[in-house]
């Protein structure tokens, strides 16, 4: 077991965001959040990645309280790509890649030769190598992401959270980043999911949230049914098998039919 | 030109070069600067003068100026543009350490009404003794406390959710200005001296007039120490501008960072104030220039604005002292003149960008 959170509960203000949610996530798995916007997705995975501070509740990272733990060290454990990705000022894309290199160094520690190469070569691994030097602001949606995956590559931490990172991206984005992760080896992902059909393809195990409370879990088969989607997202829906992904499909369907 | 890209561009400065151009600036600016004036002095001859105070060299040059020069170059220039330097590198880094902390290139320590913070203070110091139990530097004490307070009202009213929402900021940064003039004037009409009025008049104006080596020690020190902090820190500041959210998840205490940087804007702001009155828009012009000549990394921002800010101050203060000689300008008025327009244009460029 990689990562596990138990009973964890944040509010902002007065609002309980999220309520008592526990979770696990396995060495390997490529584990998917769902739930309807506001159901506190992506308020758990700040808490997990340490961009907020639980009001209650214990995570462990193969075994050790990442609560108590140094920035330093949980930042050496995993690596986040999440939704706010603009600076306010001039960086190249080069610049961004090697601020994944920061949980490795020390105070004054420069950038040496070894990190120039694994900046390199992360940026290689999402097709931007060529665009090394050019500004971060000036790039598109979708190269901005793959500058950002390149980012947390560079972080080498075999752990990956995702904090819906395709959203607002094309679809052809989408599937880029989620092929992605699927080819690296040996790494394990905890990620937001918007889509349920991306859940249904890429998923090993879901996670459903409710009203900040974890309402369902299990496999894509298992979480992904008429009835359910019907009972969190209130939406009528037709479910199949895909003949040739041999996953689920999810056609949503209007009213009256 | 090509061998001039190749040097000077934001993807791959070289900073050695770059910084052994600006470190000659910096002397040349002050052996001009120390020879400008209603007495003027070659910068031949003021050379020769400081490399006479230096003991062993110092024997072998032969005396060839005025009495008058010597003690003009020795006991009013240099201290006033060694002050220039430290207060301007100061004013700049302090420019460079509050944007980072807010995320947004329009901050600066006089547009977010720190400057009036710190003055308020002084002021109460200096009238009324309020901070005289903390002894000498009673003055850069209480200015300090100014600033303090000010950055942290600032920045406590413009988080919104815990994003800094930029109008509020700069709002914010008015109304707090606002707020903190008035004290000042209250402070300064119920004063029970005229003799400390007159001086508190005159240093919150914005001055380098007054300069003596005394005041030079603690600003100097400051700068150094914070220049230092924030060095070990740039990758920190560098991922500040990710947003909280990710520096934490790229190993940066972002909450101890955030106090430190207050921490160590005030510090800066509250000396220099302290010794020099407002001067505004250093922190604004110099950081802004600094990163259109080496591009947004801190590890070449900081030093770089440090020695931007000084040389500025310096010739800022040059044209103080020339444009209506034999009277003499305050530089703040000067720095507003020329940063106010600058602040303008950069406003609508943000807008622009957006």
């Amino acid at each position: 077991m990689r990562l596990r959170v138990e009973n964890l509960t944040y509010s902002y203000g007065d609002k309980d965001a999220i309520n008592g949610v526990s979770l696990e996530v396995n060495q390997g798995e490529f584990v998917g959040l769902i739930g309807p916007n506001g159901s506190g997705k992506s308020t758990v995975l700040k808490n997990i990645y340490r961009g907020l501070q639980p009001d209650s509740g214990t995570i462990t990272m193969d075994g050790d309280n990442l609560l108590r733990m140094p920035y330093r060290e949980s930042a050496l454990k995993m690596a986040v790509v999440g939704q706010e990705n603009d600076v306010p000022f001039d960086f190249m894309a080069e610049e961004i890649v090697a601020m994944g290199r920061s949980p490795h160094k020390k105070l004054f520690d420069a950038d040496n030769a070894q990190d120039k190469k694994i900046v390199h070569h992360s940026l290689e691994h999402v097709g931007m190598e060529k665009m090394a030097k050019r500004n971060y602001l000036r790039l598109s949606g979708g190269e901005k992401q793959r500058v950002i995956i390149a980012r947390a590559v560079a972080q080498e931490s075999d752990f990956y959270i995702l904090d819906e990172p395709t959203n607002h991206l094309d679809i052809s984005y989408q599937m880029q980043i989620f092929d992605f992760m699927k080819r690296l080896e040996n790494v394990t992902v905890l990620s937001a999911i918007h889509d349920l059909n991306m859940a249904a393809l890429y998923c090993d195990r879901i996670y459903v949230l409710q009203e900040g409370k974890v309402v369902l879990s299990g496999t894509p088969d298992e979480v992904l049914t008429e009835e359910n989607i019907y009972q969190v997202y209130g939406v009528k829906s037709s479910v199949v098998k895909h003949p040739i992904t041999g996953r689920r499909a999810i056609t949503f369907l209007p009213a009256g039919i | 030109m090509d061998r001039g890209k190749k040097h000077f561009n934001r993807t791959e400065p070289n900073m050695p070069l770059i910084i052994a151009i600006l470190g000659i600036l910096a002397v040349v600016t002050m052996l001009l600067a120390m020879g400008l004036g209603p007495v003027s002095v070659t910068p031949w001859n003021t050379a020769k003068i400081l490399l006479k105070q230096i003991p062993g060299i110092g024997n072998g040059i032969q005396a060839t100026w005025e009495q008058l020069d010597q003690n003009i170059v020795l006991g009013l220039r240099l201290p006033r543009v060694c002050l220039g330097m430290v207060v301007g590198a100061s004013l700049a880094v302090c420019g460079v350490t509050m944007q980072a902390l807010v995320r947004n290139n329009l901050a600066d320590p006089f547009i977010l009404g720190v400057s009036s913070g710190a003055a308020a203070f002084a002021t109460l110091g200096m009238l009324f003794g309020a901070f005289s139990f903390l002894g000498t530097y009673s003055l850069s004490i209480s200015a300090f406390i100014g600033s303090a307070i000010t950055i942290i009202f600032v920045y406590m009213i413009s988080r919104v959710r815990g994003r800094i929402n930029i109008t509020q900021l700069l709002l914010s940064g008015v109304a707090i200005s606002m707020i903190m003039d008035g004290v000042t004037s209250i402070i300064k009409l119920s004063a029970p001296n005229a003799l400390g009025l007159h001086n508190a008049e005159f240093w919150m104006s914005g001055s380098l007039a007054g300069a003596k080596w005394a005041y030079l020690k603690l600003p100097f020190g400051v700068l150094i120490l914070c220049l230092v902090f924030l060095m070990a820190h740039y990758r920190g500041l560098n991922l500040l501008l990710l947003g909280d959210e990710s520096a934490g998840a790229l190993g940066v205490n972002v909450r101890r960072l955030q106090k430190e940087l207050v921490l160590v804007a005030s510090l800066m702001a509250g000396v220099t104030i302290a010794v020099s009155g407002t001067i505004g828009f250093i922190g604004l012009m110099v950081p802004h220039f600094t990163r259109l000549l080496v591009g947004g990394d801190h590890k070449k921002v900081l030093p770089i604005s440090a020695l931007l800010g000084g040389i500025l101050v310096v010739w800022v203060d040059v044209a103080a002292r020339m444009l209506i000689a034999p009277e003499e300008l305050p530089v703040g008025i000067l720095t507003a003149v020329i940063g106010g327009p600058i602040f303008i244009w950069m406003l609508k460029k943000n807008n622009r960008e957006k």
